[in-house]
């Protein structure tokens, strides 16, 4: 009897185990590409986010609002003060005057980036019903982050490569946007980039890849600015919790020496 | 003050004695953390109190300061929250604390109370004690759920209106509980404030509870590895340095893994949906609660009826109220139980799995696999329980904790 | 074992810095401690008030017949001794004695004193009166009757350019 349950019950567990494995999922994955950000001594690559910032001003902010970020953020990402103080002073910022009439008045340092639409009912209306969404914390807010978004920004395929199969699995039609990675596969967005759609002051060649990198770049470092500070903080604390764990052993060890 | 361990203790400094012959603070610590008789053969499994005590003041601490910079609107909690990360001087540290210390405030509890359940600790004379403990538990995962609503992320609004609504399940007068706890139709701002409101609250009434614990621990005093009683004073020592050095080691050795994730896996733990403003008119397309819930969540959608599976859920948590009586064995450690020795482990494997399903869409497998669990884990605690240990051989007992350390020793 | 109770009271200390920190001005807060006012449109006679770090400035551009009054005063005869000049000079030593930047707040109690709209009461040395307990100020803000222990304090402000101000 007592053999029996406890065959019963380590069966029940190898069971189980293989349960799970069986169930592991099938989707597609963005390929993963080496971040300069990753790892514990991760940073930003500076030039890219910078060149990234480029791509984002000129191509994605017609539609994307970056609303967590003000002009001031640009500062930390190496731009000098009077560089960011004119690409502030170039939007016009919704204001009130003293007599309380709106105006539109040159954007500060202090002020939040400008969005292009003026409220997300405006927004949606003017994109066929789905506002863009915010791209504040965009690496955060998908699954696969940087990888995700790099893939989707590169991953857009034209109709007439598709295969029939696609097509018909789909409902893929000339109108809709097809891309690898969106979940669905058709995206509202059309495919936002393509070669030599900005011009890079560093002379960096504009490919899509080269591109939508550095957007990802620089969405990631919008995303989570303070990356650096922590990766930096996080190694001293974890060094200092390791010595401290060491000396505690130690200490524990002397104290039960007489016990064991 | 007389004291069951000994002679109250003398202070030589007379402002120390001065106030404990007036306020006994200090005979209290001294009685309870200094000489207090502890069995001297805990394993590591008895650090874990310790851990959930720091990991609870840690919680505090860092929610307090959070607060301070936190605004309860629903236009304005989620930009506070980006805010708290962006602006306010280590801003992010605080919230990545306070963020990744709820998973693992829960890791050190689901440790606790696996190690209470391994070695039969629930087992008279400490019932009462068991249950504060599961009373901690829950009030634990009503401060964790209310807490998740407040960054007003796409998950914590979907998560407040699937759970709020489980409260409909109850016969006639649900949907008006329902609308109570919401304070309107949906979930809404009156509904982040309440949360708001009882997420700063339900913290300090666990420290009373936690009190209360340790009260009802400190009566008979701990459990051990063995599950025997200590006979005398070679089975046991002080608390204090034995336990203090070693409980200081254990809560360490445990922060360097909580750094970790805190310094480079911040956002491991949580879900990306949550990053997107809460938006009441679009669902995500797979709404999961925390990794803590997740078991309790399977058994919820395992049961094919609304109020069956509400009852699951909370079910699932009752039955740990009667572990001490559903228990029928009179030996307390696993230890000493050759055949319920594995099926706690299975029980384990069992809570796994539905964790993973808990985690998974409800479709294909995973339905039948989260049936199978969930009829398992009740039938663990329902009719297993109580069998086994009517027919269950246990081994013989060692006859004190000195002599089992000793042999070990030799052996 | 000495060792480790030091270390682990280093980082007891390091781990309270961060709370204590979390209640310092955040950066957004920061960014908007330092504000630029256009002075040109303040007729001489006229004065402003504009928000600072959530505290009214006043902006002043008085009148020759003010000035002259603001320096005749012998510094003996003042509560808080401090010269006319040293009040309207900037943080490049630029001196313009016309414009007068004071931070808008009685330093008896913290009231915001009367007299930089025109009709309001100045008090008997024409320049600010507190409603609360009387103290009166002078036409270079500086304290001459009432309880108020100092002069209206002279914020940190530069002249941009001639007719640009910046306070902070």
């Amino acid at each position: 009897m007592r053999k029996l349950l406890v065959s019963g019950a380590l069966a029940l567990s190898v069971l189980a185990a293989g349960a799970v494995a069986i169930a592991a999922e099938k989707e597609v994955h963005p390929p993963h590409k080496h971040w300069h950000f990753q790892g514990p001594f991760g940073t930003y690559d500076r030039a890219a986010a910078q060149r990234g910032f480029q791509v984002y001003k000129e191509v994605c902010a017609a539609c994307h609002s970056l609303r967590m970020l003000s002009y001031r953020n640009l500062v930390d990402l190496g731009l000098t003060e009077a560089q960011v103080k004119g690409i502030a002073a170039e939007a016009q910022i919704a204001d009130l005057n003293d007599d309380g009439a709106p105006v539109d008045r040159p954007g500060k340092l202090s002020d939040p980036f400008k969005r292009p639409y003026a409220n997300d009912a405006a927004a949606a209306a003017a994109n066929g019903g789905k506002a863009p969404p915010d791209l504040s914390v965009i690496v955060k807010a998908r699954e696969g982050g940087a990888d995700y978004i790099h893939a989707l920004l590169t991953g857009y395929v034209p109709f007439e490569k598709l295969t029939p199969a696609q097509i018909k699995e789909f409902e893929v039609t000339k109108d809709d946007n097809y891309n690898t990675y969106f979940p669905g596969h058709k995206i509202a967005m059309p495919a936002p980039l393509v070669d030599g759609k900005v011009t890079y002051v560093d002379g960096t060649k504009t490919t899509v890849e080269q591109m939508s990198s550095d957007v990802t770049e620089f969405l990631a470092w919008a995303s989570e600015p303070h990356l650096e500070d922590r990766n930096r903080t996080g190694v001293r604390v974890i060094l200092f919790l390791l010595v401290l764990a060491g000396m505690m052993y130690a200490v524990k060890r002397q104290v039960w020496a007489d016990k064991h | 003050m007389a004291s069951p361990h000994g002679a109250p203790p003398v202070f030589n400094n007379k402002v120390i004695a001065w106030i404990d012959h007036r306020l006994p603070i200090f005979s209290y610590i001294e009685k309870e953390y200094h000489t207090f008789p502890t069995p001297r053969n805990f394993n590591y499994f008895w650090n874990f109190g310790a851990i959930a005590t720091v990991m609870l003041v840690l919680m505090i601490a860092t929610g307090i300061v959070l607060a301070t910079n936190y605004t309860p609107h629903v236009l304005m909690a989620f930009d506070s929250v980006e805010r708290i990360d962006r602006d306010v001087p280590q801003g992010w540290l605080i919230r990545d604390l306070h963020m990744n210390g709820a998973s693992f405030f829960f890791i050190a509890v689901y440790v606790h109370i696996f190690r209470g359940m391994y070695y039969g600790s629930y087992k008279a004379p400490r019932e009462l004690l068991w249950i504060l403990g599961v009373v901690i538990f829950l009030l634990m995962m009503a401060t964790a759920f209310m807490g998740y609503v407040l960054p007003w992320g796409q998950m914590s609004f979907w998560g407040a209106t699937v759970i709020t609504n489980l409260f409909s399940a109850i016969p006639v007068v649900g949907q008006s509980v329902v609308d109570w706890l919401w304070g309107g139709f949906s979930v809404d701002n009156p509904t982040l404030n309440r949360f708001f409101a009882l997420h700063y609250l339900l913290p300090f009434v666990i420290v009373g509870v936690v009190g209360l614990h340790v009260v009802a621990l400190h009566v008979h005093g701990s459990n051990n590895p063995l599950g025997i009683d200590p006979k005398g004073p070679q089975d046991t020592v002080p608390f204090h340095p034995y336990y203090t050095m070693k409980d200081g080691f254990g809560v360490i050795a445990f922060m360097v893994v909580f750094a970790v994730f805190v310094f480079f896996l911040p956002d491991y733990m949580g879900h990306p949906d949550n990053y997107i403003p809460a938006n009441p008119l679009v669902t995500p397309a797979h709404i999961v609660p925390e990794w803590y819930f997740l078991p309790f969540y399977a058994i919820l959608r395992a049961v094919p009826d609304k109020l069956g599976g509400v009852l699951g859920m909370f079910g699932a948590i009752a039955v740990l109220f009667l572990l001490p009586w559903l228990d029928t064995s009179r030996v307390r450690s696993c230890t000493f139980r050759p055949i319920y020795k594995w099926f706690m482990l299975v029980l384990v494997a069992d809570v796994v799995i539905l964790g993973f399903c808990g985690a998974n869409p409800p479709e294909g497998f995973w339905v039948p696999l989260s049936r199978v669990a969930t009829l398992y884990y009740f039938f663990h605690f329902i009719i297993l329980l109580p069998i086994l240990g009517k027919i269950e051989r246990p081994l013989p007992l060692p006859s004190s904790i000195a002599d089992a350390v000793l042999k070990k020793k030799v052996g | 074992m000495v060792a480790t109770g030091s270390l682990a009271a280093i980082g007891a200390v390091a781990t309270a810095w961060p709370f204590i920190n979390n209640l310092n001005p955040a950066a957004d807060t920061l960014a908007l401690s330092t504000i630029e006012v256009n002075v040109a449109p303040i007729a001489v006679g006229q004065a402003v008030t504009v928000k600072w770090r959530g505290k009214p400035v006043f902006i002043r551009h008085r009148t020759p017949d003010e000035i002259a009054k603001a320096k005749a005063v012998k510094l003996s005869e003042l509560p808080d001794p401090e010269t006319d000049a040293a009040r309207v000079t900037d943080a490049n030593k630029k001196v313009r004695p016309e414009w007068l930047v004071l931070v808008g707040v009685c330093t008896h109690l913290g009231c915001v004193p009367l007299g930089n709209k025109s009709g309001d009461q100045r008090g008997e040395f024409g320049g600010w009166f507190c409603p609360c307990h009387g103290s009166a100020y002078d036409t270079s803000g500086r304290i001459r009757k009432g309880p108020a222990p100092k002069n209206l304090e002279v914020p940190q402000f530069v002249f941009a350019t001639d007719t640009l101000v910046r306070i902070g």
